[in-house]
C-alpha cells in the first residue's frame, strides 16, 4: 500500500562541475496533497519539477512518485509553448494525437476544456492571435486534456497580469476538486504558494529544504487572501524568505 | 481605404525600382541610337524586341523545352534533396560518411560534369533534365537539413512529454518547423536549375541553350540577348510561383513564429 504521492530521498543534483542545485533534499508528499514550491531565484525549483518529470536526472539520491500517478503526470511550462502551426484546438489536442488517442470522445474533451477556460471562441484561432492570458490557458488545456493525476506547474503564471493570474489560480482549484487533480506548483510568489498549496516547500539559496509546512485555509476564493489567517502564514514565509535572501 | 493604401506602399516600394529601369533602357537604346557602341555588338532593347517577336515560334519552342527540363530537374531535386535530408537527420552516421562527398561533388562546376551527362544520358532533354537536377540538388538537401537540426529545442521537449514515435517528431514537428528552410532552399534551386539547364542544353542541345548558342553562331546578338532575357524570366516567373506558395502557406499556418 503506497501512503505518499511523492518521496524524495537525499536528492542531489548538479550540472556539468557546478555547485549542487539541489543539495541532499528529502521530503515525503501524503497522497492527496498539492504542495507549492517555494524559493530565491536559482535555488532550484524548476529543476527540481524537471527532475519529477524525468526531464532530468537526478546526480545522487532517488524519488518515488506513486505509479498510479507517474502513469497520468504531465507539465505545464513557464511559457506557453504553443506550437505556432496549430491552432488552440490542435494545440490541445496534440498530446492526444502523439499518444495516439484521439477519438471522437477526446476531441469533445478538448473543445470543453477549452469552453471551460474561456477560449470557446478562440478554437481556430493561432497562437499569435491570442493574448498572454488565452496562450496559457490554452497550455493548461493542453495539459488537463489527458485527463492527468499529478500536473507539475513551472510559475505558469508568473508573466500574466494580476487579474488574468487570479483568475487562472481560481480555476486550478476548481480543477483539483472537480477533477481530484493533485498538483506541484512552482511560484516565486508568497500569496500564490500559501494560496494553492495545502503544503509550501521553501528551499533555500543552496537547494535545501528550508521549511515544509502545512497550510490548512480550507476552502479558498480571493476574499481568502484578505484574511488574518492567510497573512499570518504569508507573513510568517515573507520573513523566512528574507532570511533566506539574505544569508551568505 | 485599406487596400488603397497597401497599393500606395508597394507602388512607393516598387517605383525606384521601375524608374531605374526606365532610365537604364533609354540610355542603352541613346547609346546605340547614337552608335557609341556598333549595334552588331550591343543591339538596341527596341531590336531586341524586334527579334523576340519576329522569332516567336522558335523561342517560345525553346523556352518549353527548357522549361519541362528544369521542371523534371527541379522536380527531381526537390524530391530526392527532402529524402534524402531526412535520411540523414533520422541516421546521424550514414550523415557523417555521405555528407562530405555531397559537399564535394557540389564543388565540382557543371560544366566539367556537363560533357559525361552527354556520354551518360545522350544528346538532347535527359542530359539537361540531369544538369538542372544535379546543381538545384544540394541547396535543397542542404536548407532541408539545416531546418530539420533548427527544431525549437523547447518544442521539442514539450513533444518528448508525450513519448511520441520517430516518425510522429519527424511528420509533426521537424518537418513543419523546416519548411520555411526547404522553401527557401527551392528559391535558391530555382536560379541554379536555369543555369544548369541552360549549361546543360549548350552541350547536349535543345531549349533556350541551344537557341543561343546557334544564335552566337550566326553572329544574331539580338537572339542572343532575346535567349538571355528569356531564360531569366523563366526564373523569375518560377521564383514568384514559389513566393505565391511561401505566402499562401504563411497565411494558413504561421511556421516562423515562437510561443
Amino acid at each position: 500500500m503506497i501512503d505518499f504521492a511523492i518521496r524524495i530521498n537525499h536528492l542531489r543534483k548538479q550540472f556539468a562541475q557546478q555547485r549542487d542545485i539541489i543539495a541532499d533534499l528529502s521530503l515525503a508528499l501524503p497522497a492527496g496533497t498539492c504542495l507549492s514550491l517555494l524559493g530565491p531565484s536559482g535555488c532550484g525549483k524548476t529543476t527540481l519539477l524537471r527532475l519529477l518529470m524525468g526531464l532530468e536526472q537526478p546526480s545522487a539520491g532517488s524519488i518515488e512518485i506513486d505509479p498510479a500517478l507517474r502513469a497520468h503526470m504531465t507539465y505545464v511550462f513557464q511559457e506557453p509553448r504553443l506550437v505556432p502551426w496549430r491552432t488552440a484546438l490542435e494545440n490541445v489536442l496534440l498530446p492526444l494525437e502523439l499518444q495516439r488517442n484521439n477519438d471522437a470522445t477526446a476531441q469533445q474533451r478538448a473543445v470543453s476544456l477549452l469552453h471551460r477556460l474561456g477560449l470557446g471562441e478562440r478554437l481556430q484561432h493561432f497562437p499569435h492571435e491570442l493574448s498572454g492570458g488565452m496562450q496559457m490557458r490554452t497550455a493548461l488545456a493542453r495539459a488537463l486534456v489527458t485527463q492527468p493525476h499529478l500536473l507539475l506547474l513551472d510559475e505558469p503564471f508568473a508573466a500574466l497580469d494580476e487579474r488574468t493570474r487570479f483568475g487562472l489560480q481560481d480555476l486550478l482549484l476548481e480543477l483539483k476538486s472537480d477533477l481530484s487533480l493533485q498538483y506541484v506548483f512552482v511560484t516565486h510568489s508568497i500569496a500564490e504558494a500559501v494560496y494553492l498549496g495545502d503544503q509550501v516547500l521553501l528551499l533555500n539559496k543552496h537547494g535545501r529544504l528550508e521549511t515544509l509546512q502545512p497550510v490548512d485555509l480550507g476552502a479558498r476564493t480571493q476574499d481568502t487572501k484578505l484574511g488574518i489567517e492567510f497573512n499570518a502564514i504569508a507573513k510568517q514565509f515573507s520573513q523566512r524568505f528574507a532570511a533566506i535572501e539574505q544569508s551568505a | 481605404m485599406k487596400k488603397m493604401n497597401t497599393i500606395k506602399i508597394a507602388v512607393q516600394q516598387k517605383l525606384p525600382a521601375w524608374i531605374f529601369l526606365a532610365l537604364l533602357l533609354a540610355s542603352w537604346q541613346a547609346i546605340v541610337t547614337w552608335q557609341w557602341v556598333p549595334n552588331y555588338l550591343l543591339p538596341s532593347p527596341r531590336d531586341i524586341l524586334i527579334a523576340t517577336r519576329d522569332n516567336w515560334s522558335d523561342i517560345f519552342v525553346a523556352l518549353q523545352s527548357t522549361a519541362l527540363s528544369i521542371g523534371w530537374g527541379l522536380g527531381l531535386s526537390f524530391t530526392i534533396g527532402v529524402a534524402l535530408a531526412i535520411i540523414f537527420f533520422a541516421i546521424p552516421l550514414l550523415r557523417k560518411a555521405v555528407l562530405p562527398f555531397c559537399i564535394f561533388f557540389q564543388t565540382v562546376p557543371i560544366i566539367a560534369i556537363a560533357p559525361l551527362l552527354v556520354i551518360w544520358f545522350g544528346f538532347g532533354q535527359p542530359t539537361v533534365k540531369a544538369s538542372a537536377f544535379i546543381v538545384s540538388l544540394f541547396p535543397i538537401l542542404a536548407n532541408t537539413l539545416t531546418g530539420l537540426q533548427q527544431t525549437d529545442p523547447q518544442l521539442k521537449e514539450l513533444f518528448q512529454l508525450y513519448r511520441p514515435s520517430p516518425l510522429q517528431m519527424i511528420l509533426k514537428l521537424q518537418i513543419p518547423s523546416a519548411i520555411p528552410y526547404i522553401l527557401t532552399g527551392l528559391r535558391i534551386a530555382v536560379g541554379l536549375s536555369v543555369i544548369g539547364a541552360i549549361v546543360g542544353e549548350f552541350i547536349a542541345g535543345g531549349g533556350l541553350g541551344s537557341l543561343i548558342d546557334s544564335a552566337r553562331t550566326q553572329q544574331r546578338v539580338d537572339l542572343v540577348f532575346s535567349g538571355v532575357l528569356m531564360s531569366s524570366a523563366l526564373a523569375l516567373a518560377m521564383i514568384i510561383v514559389i513566393d505565391t506558395i511561401s505566402a499562401f502557406i504563411a497565411r494558413r499556418r504561421p511556421l516562423l513564429r515562437k510561443f
